[in-house]
């Protein structure tokens, strides 16, 4: 059921700026991959070209290959509205949708695209999606309240809910607990942990606990200075990563020495 | 070249640090400097004869200048300071509400003599002298308004979605220039464009309700696309990505996500840009005409509207005069409740658009 995804020598411009570099790396089903990183580094733009939604913003282009299951992201024929809703997204804000209640946002992916499906079934797939994302015993007396009306981190996991909702193979997590209070981060970890079982989870994350935690690997991007491209510097298990890597820069800047 | 610099020294040592205490004017010190003012320019008005307007100026500097000398001796420059602007700021908008009460004023002691029943079922058609209505303005008013309203909002609407959402480079540069000329051109000018762009196919002369229709959306479609386009751009683009993150279209995403969450600023400016040009007068005065009978239909022939009828009466009168001008103030007063209703309207639908918080 889930998704490998292998990426090889990816480059991703912004119209001539150069932003990440020559990143090769695969990404194994079933697990969670963390991607760890200076800011800027290109890790969120990176994760936004794994489902094509780097190219919202003007000028942004890549080269180079990005091959989920055998089929080319990047392929000529390949519509970026299919491959997303393959591989769904959580932003680092919570955006649940103003005009629509807790029901309607989980079901945003079904309605907007105009699916028609009876009402019974509907209802299933949003029960089935909160309950994915914990949500369901919080809000299940309310779900015509405004998608605003929750909390920080319910609006989060809301948006979880609202992607798991189309069954995407690949969840992209671009740092999903930034924003938000510890208790509600380790709700947010805790459902990580559980759906790994049945997505291909990546995550941006800047909190090098949260990675140890709840990855199976560890990817480091940095960047060599300003203007400069982002690479990958090394991936690996994420405890090797956090034990013993092999490259002194991940180890320098794992261990808060820089320079 | 030379710099000079002021070497700004403290003006005593550590003991003469500033009070965070100082004085303060009573609440009353305002009111009772305002009373003050007001009794002595009407001294001044009875002595050495001041008129209305003079009267209020000299009141509104004795208040400021009152007020300032009396706060700067208690309270320190800042806070007289303070006090002078909020004086000033007062008076400026008592000075802009001037024009508001005296035409609503005017409007309701003329126009309410013929505000009545008979006013607003009958037309003009073989009425001389007394009696007759508007009709025959109301409908043509609220024809021709329409029909503008069904042109521009398309055109209005799409036009900012492509500026927005799709519109880069040069063209979009061209279109948003043009659209800040189309906002300045005179109501006349468009007027004029209407009748020429129908005498092309029509020949000279021509003289119909949908001719008036495009003059006025000339003049609405920069309104509605300069709207549209502000509340496009309030939209988050988190609410775009999240949208597109889960698969779903592009156009998808404009018509279900970002149009609705802006509708209630739309609807807004939709309803303003309608309340701006109902009351325009000299494009339909070349472009439709005015008639004395009902002519509910666009197509065919020259139709009445309010500010058109207020006009001929106004200046035509026959004789006797007095119910002509009678007729031209309710038709005043009626395009003015209009505009009323129109802004309450729109407070209204902003207020059931808007995307709800709903704690």
């Amino acid at each position: 059921m889930a998704t490998r995804i292998d990426v090889s020598d990816l480059d991703i411009y912004y119209g001539d700026f150069l932003a990440v570099e020559k990143v090769s790396m695969t990404i194994e089903p079933s697990s969670v991959t963390a991607l760890i990183g200076p800011s800027g580094c290109g890790k969120s733009t990176f994760l936004r070209s794994l489902n094509r939604m780097h190219e919202v913003i003007p000028g942004a282009r890549v080269e180079g290959k990005v091959v989920v299951d055998g089929q080319d992201l990047y392929g000529a024929n390949v519509d970026p509205v299919t491959v997303r809703r393959q591989i769904g997204m959580v932003f680092q804000r919570p955006n649940p949708f103003p005009t629509m209640s807790i029901h309607e946002n989980v079901a945003a992916g079904m309605r907007l695209n105009s699916k028609r499906m009876p009402k019974s079934e509907l209802d299933d797939v949003v029960e089935r999606s909160l309950r994915g994302a914990n949500l369901w015993n919080e809000v299940k007396d309310r779900l015509n309240k405004p998608g605003s009306s929750l909390s920080g981190g319910q609006q989060q996991r809301l948006c979880i809910a609202r992607a798991i909702a189309v069954k995407p193979q690949v969840l992209l997590m671009d740092e999903p607990a930034s924003a938000l209070d510890p208790i509600s981060t380790l709700a947010i970890e805790d459902l990580i942990d559980e759906l790994k079982k049945d997505y291909t989870i990546v995550i941006v994350t800047h909190n090098m606990q949260q990675a140890a935690r709840i990855s199976d690997r560890t990817g480091f991007f940095n960047i060599a200075g300003t203007g400069k491209p982002g690479k990958l510097i090394e991936m690996d298990d994420t405890a090797t990563i956090f034990s013993t890597p092999s490259i002194k820069a991940t180890e320098d800047y794992i261990s808060g020495r820089f320079g | 070249m030379t710099l000079t610099t002021e070497q700004q020294t403290p003006s005593g040592g550590p003991s003469s640090r500033p009070a965070l205490a100082h004085g303060v004017l009573p609440r009353w010190a305002p009111w009772a400097v305002l009373g003050g003012a007001v009794l002595a320019s009407a001294a001044l008005s009875v002595t050495a004869g001041l008129n209305a307007a003079l009267f209020a100026v000299v009141a509104a500097v004795l208040t400021g200048g009152g007020l300032y000398a009396w706060s700067a001796s208690v309270e320190g420059t800042r806070r007289a300071t303070d006090r002078l602007v909020t004086v000033v700021v007062s008076s400026a908008f008592l000075l802009a509400l001037v024009p508001l009460v005296s035409v609503l004023w005017t409007v309701l002691g003329y126009g309410l003599e013929r505000f009545d029943l008979e006013f607003f079922t009958y037309s003009m058609r073989g009425i001389v002298g007394e009696g007759g209505g508007i009709y025959h303005a109301l409908m043509g008013t609220l024809i021709i308004t329409g029909l503008a309203t069904l042109l521009s909002v398309p055109i209005g609407l799409l036009a900012a979605v492509y500026l927005v959402e799709y519109g880069k480079g040069r063209l979009a540069r061209a279109i948003t220039f043009f659209v800040d000329v189309m906002t300045g051109i005179p109501s006349i000018v468009a007027g004029l464009f209407a009748f020429a762009l129908f005498a092309l196919f029509f020949g000279p002369g021509v003289r119909m309700g949908v001719v008036g229709a495009v003059a006025l959306s000339v003049l609405m479609i920069p309104v509605v696309v300069r709207s549209t386009e502000e509340m496009l751009k309030l939209v988050p683009n988190e609410l775009r990505e999240a949208s597109l993150a889960l698969g779903v279209p592009k156009w998808r995403t404009i018509v279900k996500v970002v149009i609705p969450t802006s509708i209630a600023g739309i609807a807004t400016g939709v309803t303003l840009a309608i309340a701006r040009v109902i009351g325009e007068t000299a494009p339909l005065l070349i472009t439709v005409g005015i008639t004395t009978g009902t002519n509910l239909n666009p197509f065919d022939g020259r139709m009445a509207s309010l500010p058109v009828f207020a006009y001929y009466s106004y200046v035509a009168p026959g004789v006797p005069r007095d119910p002509y001008l009678d007729r031209a103030w309710a038709a005043a007063l009626t395009l003015i409740l209009i505009v009323m209703v129109l802004n309450l309207l729109a407070r209204l639908i902003s207020r059931l658009f808007a995307p709800k918080t709903g704690r």
